[in-house]
C-alpha cells in the first residue's frame, strides 16, 4: 500500500530578489505562503513543478510539505516555517515587510 | 599592507565587467539559472534561504581603514546596514538584490577588494593568524607568503575546477591561532638553525568526516613553499576523488592512500616542478615583505594605562580579557568583541565599522584584523591610547569583555541564512551568551570555546570547541548534538560526542549542566575547563548531561 499524498505546494526564490515566493491557483507568484496553492494530488503537483521550473524569473522550484490551515497553506517542516517569516536575530525579510503593510 | 599594482587592478575589474554582463544575461532571461550558477558562484555570489548573499574575501583578515569604511559603505548601500563576519575571514552580505552585485563588486574593486574564489572547487581565500605581524611570540609575519599565496592561487589555471574546495591557512607563530590542523593544507612557520622555515601539514578538515592534518613535511625552506604547495594541490588534483561529494577533499584523498604515498607523490612533483621556479617568486616575495613591514612604532610612556587600570574597574575587566601581548612592549593587541551578550556572533553594523576604521586610523597604524572567531583585531595600539580606545569602543557597543570566555561564541548562520543548514545556530547563541551573563558566572568560568555549526559541514568549528554543538534536523525537529574536548590550537583534537542531542529549548540547560560539572570539578580556578576535561575524561561531563540514565543504569 503506497503511503498516503502529503499535501505540497510549490516553492521557490525571486530571480531579482532572491526572496522566498510561491505558486498560487492562478498561475501568480506571491510572497506569502497563505497565498499558495495547496496541492493534493501527486501527478497535479509533478505537473505545477513543471510550470514553475520553466518559468522566468524564478529560481530553484520545489515542492515542500504543507498542510491546510484557517488562513491557507501552513508549513510542515521548520525550515519552510523559517523561510515562510525570515530570519529569527533581526526582523528582517518577510516579517520586516509585513510591518509596513 | 599590500596595495593592487595595475595588473591586480585591472583583473579585478575586468572580472566586475564580466559579471556585470553575465547578470544583465541572467535578468534579461538569456542565461538560465543552470548557466548562470556557476558564474554567480565564481564571484562568490550564493542564494540562500531569503536572498542572495555576497561573500567577500578578507585576505589573511587584513583590513585598513578605507576598506572597513568601504565594508560599510556597502553594507549602507546595498545591503540593510550590517555585514557578518565569518570563520573564514570573509564578510557576508545577507541582502544583496541580484541587479546591484556588479555595483558592489566595483565599490570592492575601488580599494582593492573582490569576492573571487570565495565559492567553488577552488583555492579559497588564504587564512592567518589574525595577530599576524603584532604577536609577541611570532618568528615572522605570515602575511607576505599569505598574499604571494593569494596572488598564484588566484585565477590559477590548473586549479579552476579542483575535486573539491581547498582551503590554506598560515601562521608565524609556535602558538597556532590560525587552526592551521583543520585545513586542506596547513603551514606553520618554525626554525631550523636559526633559519625560517614551514612545518606543512596536509589533509586536516572539519565537515562529516573531521581529521585532523598530518605533518607532511617537518620543515620545508621558505623559497620551496611555492613550488611545494603547487605539488600538493597538483597531486591531490590528479589522485582527489570526483566520484562522490563528500569523499572528494583531500583529507579523504591522505586517508586513503595513507600519507607516506601523498608524501612521495608530493616529493617527486616537488623535484619535477621545482627547477622551474627560477626565483621569480622569491623576488615578488622579497617586495611583499617589504609591502608588510612593521610600522613605526612610538616610542612614549604608558602610564596612562596603568592609571585606567587602576581607577577604571570596567576598563581593568575588558584589558584583562581583551588584550593580548604586542611584539612591543608598550604596545597591545586589542581583539574587539563582536559578541556582545544576545547579539549574533560575528556581526557588525556600518557605524560599528566606520568606529573601529576611524580608531585603526587614529591610534593603531590603520590596521585591522578580522579573526576566524568572529572578531575584529586592532593589532597596533600603543597602550597610553587604550582608555580613549576602550572609551570610543564602549559608546559604539563593542567593549564587551568576553574574549576567549563562554560568551564569545563561533556560530555559523546556520538555519536563519544558510540553505544548507539543518537547524539554526545563531539563536542558540545567542540565549546561551545571554544565559552566562544573567548567571554572571562568565569571569568565573574562564577560558572555554563554545563552537555552534548549524549542519554537519562544520562551519562553526563545533568538533573544534572546547564544548562544541552542532544542530541537526531530527525527524523534522531541530536537535543538538554536544561534543566535549575540542581543541583547535597547535594541540587540535576533535571533540568526542557526549551522547544523544538535545532539543532547541533544552540546549542551553544542557550546557549550563556541563559547566556546573566543570567548576565542581576543577582542581582550582586555575584550572581551564579543557584541563579538567583531559585530567578527568568525558564521563563526569556525561553524568551531568544525562542525570537521569545514570539513575537507571545504577538501578
Amino acid at each position: 500500500m503506497s503511503r498516503a499524498f502529503t499535501p505540497k505546494i510549490v516553492t521557490a526564490n525571486a530571480l531579482l530578489e532572491g526572496d522566498v515566493i510561491y505558486l498560487t491557483a492562478d498561475d501568480r507568484w506571491s510572497r506569502d505562503l497563505s497565498e499558495a496553492e495547496l496541492i493534493d494530488d501527486e501527478a497535479h503537483a509533478q505537473l505545477r513543478l513543471l510550470d514553475a521550473e520553466s518559468a522566468r524569473n524564478v529560481v530553484g522550484a520545489y515542492l515542500a510539505d504543507a498542510v491546510a490551515g484557517p488562513k491557507g497553506p501552513k508549513p510542515v517542516h521548520f525550515r519552510e516555517a523559517f523561510r515562510a517569516k525570515g530570519p529569527s536575530n533581526y526582523a528582517h525579510g518577510k516579517q520586516e515587510d509585513r510591518k509596513h503593510v | 599592507m599590500y596595495d593592487y599594482n595595475d595588473f591586480d587592478d585591472h583583473f579585478v575589474r575586468e572580472r566586475v565587467a564580466q559579471f556585470r554582463a553575465q547578470v544583465e544575461r541572467r535578468i534579461d532571461g538569456s542565461l538560465t539559472e543552470d548557466e548562470f550558477r556557476p558564474l554567480r558562484l565564481m564571484n562568490g555570489l550564493y542564494l540562500q534561504l531569503h536572498a542572495y548573499m555576497l561573500r567577500v574575501a578578507i585576505p589573511y583578515g587584513t583590513l585598513n581603514s578605507a576598506k572597513m569604511r568601504q565594508l560599510a559603505m556597502i553594507a549602507d548601500r546595498w545591503d540593510k546596514g550590517y555585514g557578518h563576519f565569518t570563520t573564514r575571514q570573509n564578510i557576508q552580505y545577507n541582502w544583496p538584490e541580484l541587479k546591484d552585485v556588479p555595483d558592489m563588486l566595483e565599490a570592492l574593486a575601488d580599494v582593492g577588494m573582490h569576492a573571487i574564489q570565495t565559492s567553488g572547487n577552488t583555492i579559497r581565500n588564504v587564512t592567518a593568524d589574525h595577530f599576524a605581524g603584532a604577536a609577541a611570540d611570532e618568528i615572522e609575519d605570515p602575511r607576505p607568503v599569505a598574499e604571494l599565496l593569494r596572488q598564484w592561487s588566484t585565477d590559477h589555471p590548473e586549479f579552476q575546477f579542483l575535486p573539491r574546495k581547498f582551503k590554506i591557512a598560515i601562521t608565524g607563530s609556535p602558538n597556532d591561532r590560525a587552526v592551521t590542523k583543520a585545513h586542506d593544507i596547513g603551514l606553520r612557520m618554525v626554525t631550523r638553525d636559526g633559519e625560517p622555515g614551514f612545518e606543512v601539514i596536509v589533509g586536516g578538515g572539519l565537515g562529516r568526516t573531521p581529521m585532523i592534518g598530518q605533518v607532511v613535511r617537518d620543515f620545508l625552506p621558505k623559497a620551496d613553499l611555492l613550488p611545494y604547495v603547487e605539488a600538493i594541490v597538483s597531486v591531490y588534483n590528479l589522485l582527489g576523488r570526483r566520484d562522490n561529494k563528500y569523499k572528494a577533499r583531500i583529507k579523504i584523498t591522505v586517508h586513503e592512500n595513507g600519507l607516506d604515498k601523498i608524501r612521495e607523490l608530493v616529493e617527486a612533483r616537488f623535484a619535477e616542478i621545482r627547477p622551474g621556479f627560477s626565483g621569480h617568486d622569491q623576488h615578488l616575495l622579497a617586495e611583499l615583505e617589504r609591502s608588510f613591514a612593521s610600522p613605526d612604532f612610538v616610542r612614549k610612556p604608558a602610564d596612562a594605562y596603568l592609571a585606567a587600570r587602576n581607577s577604571d574597574p570596567v576598563f581593568r575587566s575588558w584589558s584583562d580579557t581583551n588584550l593580548s601581548e604586542h611584539l612591543h612592549a608598550n604596545y597591545a593587541l586589542v581583539s574587539i568583541s563582536l559578541k556582545a551578550h544576545g547579539q549574533t556572533p560575528g556581526d557588525s553594523t556600518s557605524d560599528q565599522m566606520r568606529v573601529m576604521a576611524d580608531l585603526a586610523e587614529r591610534y593603531g597604524h590603520d590596521e585591522l584584523r578580522i579573526s576566524h572567531e568572529q572578531n575584529v583585531i586592532l593589532p597596533h595600539v600603543h597602550k597610553s591610547d587604550l582608555p580613549a580606545v576602550h572609551a570610543a569602543l564602549k559608546s559604539a557597543g563593542l567593549a564587551t569583555a568576553n574574549i576567549g570566555l563562554i560568551s564569545d561564541i563561533i556560530a555559523c548562520p546556520g538555519m536563519d541564512y544558510c540553505a544548507l543548514a539543518t537547524a539554526r545556530s545563531i539563536p542558540v547563541a545567542q540565549e546561551i551568551a545571554t544565559r552566562f551573563e544573567e548567571l554572571k558566572l562568565e569571569h568565573e568560568i574562564g577560558p572555554l570555546k563554545i563552537k555552534i555549526s548549524g549542519c554537519i559541514n562544520a562551519c562553526g568549528h563545533h568538533h573544534v570547541g572546547h564544548i562544541g554543538i552542532l544542530g541537526l534536523d531530527r525527524a523534522g525537529v531541530e536537535n543538538y548534538q554536544i561534543t566535549l574536548g575540542g581543541d583547535g590550537s597547535e594541540d587540535a583534537v576533535v571533540g568526542e560526542r557526549a551522547g544523544p542531542g538535545f532539543a532547541y529549548d533544552e540546549i542551553t540547560d544542557a550546557i549550563e549542566r556541563i559547566v556546573h560539572a566543570y567548576l565542581a570539578l576543577r582542581e582550582d580556578k586555575a584550572e581551564t575547563f579543557l584541563q579538567t576535561y583531559r585530567r578527568l575524561g568525558a564521563q563526569p561531563f556525561k553524568d551531568a548531561l544525562y542525570p537521569k540514565e545514570e539513575k537507571a543504569d545504577a538501578a
